[in-house]
């Protein structure tokens, strides 16, 4: 069976304003535009801009002159896909596999459950009518192959079903060639050939078509796949989708609670029995969410993330204990739940014995879980590097724990500093102009007199990224009387057309 | 006649100490003389450095790759990260660790943590210093924040003993106050040696050490080296080791020894 939402963009906008169809906001035209290279441009209009002139895939430029009252809103396009995705979920009620028609369609597989729905038509029309009452328009049609059933869909009569009987060949024939599934180009390409039905393309020897788009390897742009997908003399695979629920763990309070040492006692209680829940699905949880509800309807919600998977009370304890201290209760928590939206395979282990793990220390997830909570997750990283010339991209800054990206190592003639400037500084350089050695310099309001330098490494700017007037920088090893040993560069040379006096800075340490 | 202690193999007995345990401040000619690659009991250090170089981060990592080349003698090699620690100031005076910078058999294992207070700073080494998985931890922090007392210094001490995790706390531009460390660094730059290829670029890490304060070593100046696969340590070439000037190591009440009182 294949169902498709003709309008779910508007449709899905107009449920979260809360207007009926074609009332209020919806009487007027209106657009859901999105942003491309060349402007705005419309992703879906209502019915009032479709019939004032506006259509999908066009300029909003071009449609205000054909329509000037067009009111426009962002449209969402990932949120059309979780929408659709949650919608497929539901639309398991009529069969035990749904896939995903992206953008705005759903095939449900109910090969041999009409019968508990009352027979197929009244299973359509069980399955438009609950569509209607979700405010959805919608279009339906059953069929004995995916493929025949979308062309049926989108293409044929209103919920209509293909009887097993009936010959596919005659019963299909009238669908134009669009049914078939086909990339734009193809059916352009089709036209041409003068085939707008698919009875006319069956009429045609099968050599010449297969002839014709020999080099058509995938099923979107090759019709000869795509016919024998719906007459199902091909296999079409679809991907299911399976709803994974997290995992969640409740108390409702008799009393509710306004101080923390309850909720504290609360949360271990929640925290024990997630840990047992979790370990019967042989999983641990990377987030964990804590949310609250309020007497007054009001909902407080603390999330936390962990570098590795844990199932441990006492640490998810620990870790909720630092994010609950500017709680407000208010007039009391009547209701804590605690979910895990991620869960990763975590199996059965050891567990420490508590004089083990009093002596050993702890883990280094652990160690890295309660610095992420305290500090932040952008204060605790650890450095990878980055294929680039310039210094200061040349390394990135990721989770700790994380795997490390393949990198090419570093020349090992190149002599990098220990440490690197967060900014360059600017520095007053004495140096033999043009481009001669440093001299002597003053930095933070001491003058530093080299002593002994090398270089320069010319590190060129990069042109495939930056604009063509950025400066090159030659980079010079320094080390001053003192022994302090920098590493500073000046930036551009005297008559690259590129600016004025090049400038200094120092940008690295050396140890 | 007073029977002295005897003297000490300065490797073997120093290893076996309990913890917790303060040996006292040897200031006399028997007790041994630091030098790289002797076996500490002393997991906490201080260097004092300045802000305008990276001298005490680079002396630090190299006395943990010393202490890590004395473990590895006899061990499996050790792929354990380390973490290092800036709070704010000393982020903004003395700059972030950079990758291809640091010694090749560390690059990879580092674990930076960037703490907005010396309060944050101060938990996250304690926090390190708590975790079995960590090889070392360096500790960068600026000036002498009121929160890095005698306290949050004992604190580490303890934290560093009972776990055994070595901990080097660079303070930067730091007075020297208070402080519960066993061994305690002044380090300074000092011109390098001139390298073979090149005679006027500057040459391999050398830095000016000095060791005032000890609880089981004698206290001594040296200029360090750290050639890639050891540390190297010479004898101070301007001040006579047998004679250390006192002139500047008692700064204040601060910097009283805490054995005599």
């Amino acid at each position: 069976m294949a169902i498709w939402c003709t309008d779910l963009a508007i449709d899905r906008w107009r449920l979260a304003e809360g207007t009926a169809r074609r009332e209020g906001l919806d009487a007027a035209p209106l657009a859901l535009i999105e942003d491309t290279a060349h402007g705005p441009r419309i992703a879906a209009a209502n019915p009032a801009a479709r019939a004032a002139g506006a259509a999908p895939s066009m300029r909003l430029t071009d449609a205000r002159t054909l329509c000037p009252a067009l009111a426009v809103r962002p449209a969402d396009a990932a949120g059309d896909l979780a929408f659709l995705e949650n919608l497929a979920l539901w639309a398991q009620r009529w069969g035990p596999w749904s896939a995903l028609d992206p953008p705005d369609g759903l095939l449900v597989d109910t090969s041999g459950v009409a019968h508990l729905f009352g027979g197929e038509r009244a299973l359509i029309a069980d399955v438009l009518a609950l569509l209607e009452r979700r405010g959805l328009a919608a279009r339906a049609a059953l069929a004995p192959t995916a493929g025949a059933a979308w062309a049926l869909a989108r293409h044929g009569p209103p919920a209509v079903i293909q009887p097993p009987e009936a010959d596919p060949h005659t019963f299909l024939a009238d669908l134009p060639v669009a049914a078939l599934r086909l990339d734009a180009d193809v059916i352009l390409l089709l036209r041409r050939l003068g085939l707008k039905r698919l009875g006319q393309i069956e009429g045609l020897t099968r050599e010449n078509l297969a002839r014709r788009f020999r080099n058509h390897r995938s099923a979107a742009a090759n019709p000869l796949l795509r016919l024998d997908q719906i007459f199902g003399l091909r296999p079409e695979p679809l991907l299911p989708v399976v709803g994974v629920p997290a995992p969640l763990v409740q108390r409702r309070l008799m009393e509710p609670i306004r101080h923390r040492s309850l909720l504290d006692r609360v949360v271990e209680d929640l925290a024990t029995d997630m840990a047992r829940l979790l370990e019967g699905l042989g999983q641990g949880a990377r987030r964990l969410e804590l949310g609250m509800w309020k007497v007054d309807g009001e909902v407080l919600v603390r999330r936390l993330e962990m570098a590795a998977a844990s199932r441990d009370p006492a640490h998810i304890c620990r870790l909720f204990a630092a994010r609950l201290d500017d709680l407000d209760a208010g007039f009391g928590i009547e209701l804590v739940r605690l979910r895990v939206p991620w869960a990763e395979p975590l199996h059965l282990s050891q567990a420490d014995l508590d004089a083990a793990a009093e002596r050993h220390g702890t883990s280094l997830a652990a160690c890295i879980d309660r610095l992420t909570v305290r500090l932040g997750p952008e204060a605790v990283r650890c450095p990878v590097a980055h294929a680039s010339h310039l210094p200061e991209r040349a390394q990135r800054w990721q989770p700790p724990l994380a795997d490390l990206p393949s990198s090419q190592e570093e020349l090992r003639f190149h002599h990098r500093p220990l440490k690197l400037l967060d900014k360059p500084e600017a520095v007053a350089v004495v140096y033999e102009t043009p481009d001669g050695l440093p001299r002597q310099f003053q930095w933070r309001g001491q003058l530093h007199k080299v002593t002994r330098a090398e270089g320069p490494e010319r590190i060129a700017p990069e042109w495939w990224r930056e604009r063509s007037t950025v400066r090159l920088r030659d980079y010079y090893r320094i080390e001053d009387e003192a022994g302090r040993r920098y590493w500073i560069y000046r930036h551009g040379v005297i008559g690259d057309g590129r600016g004025g006096a090049p400038e200094w800075f120092i940008q690295g340490l050396f140890a | 006649m007073i029977d002295h202690a005897p003297i000490r193999d300065p490797v073997a007995p120093l290893i076996a100490l309990a913890p917790g345990l303060v040996r006292g401040i040897g200031a006399s000619a028997r007790t041994p003389r630091w030098q790289p690659g002797l076996a500490l009991d002393c997991p906490h250090a201080e260097l004092f450095a300045p802000a305008r170089d990276a001298c005490g981060a680079g002396m630090a990592l190299a006395l943990a790759r010393d202490a890590l080349r004395l473990q590895q003698a006899a061990e499996v090699p050790d792929r354990r990260p380390f973490l290092w620690v800036q709070d704010k100031a000393a982020l903004r005076l003395s700059g972030r660790p950079y990758l291809p910078g640091l010694p090749a058999d560390l690059r990879h294992r580092l674990i930076h943590v960037a703490a907005a207070t010396p309060e944050d700073a101060l938990f996250a080494l304690e926090e390190g210093l708590r975790c079995r998985d960590l090889a070392f931890v360096i500790g960068e922090i600026a000036g002498n924040p009121k929160a890095l007392d005698f306290t949050a210094s004992r604190r580490l001490s303890l934290a560093a003993e009972k776990h055994g995790v070595r901990l080097w706390l660079v303070r930067l531009d730091a007075r020297r106050d208070l402080g519960a460390a066993r061994m305690r660094w002044e380090v300074a730059p000092a011109p390098s040696p001139k390298p073979h290829w090149n005679a006027h670029a500057p040459g391999k890490a050398t830095w000016r050490a000095d060791l005032f304060r000890a609880h089981t070593f004698h206290p001594g100046q040296w200029t360090l080296r750290d050639d890639d696969a050891l540390l190297v340590a010479e004898p101070a070439a301007t001040q006579s080791s047998s004679a250390p000037d006192h002139g500047d190591l008692v700064h204040g009440s601060g910097d009283r020894s805490l054995a005599t009182g």
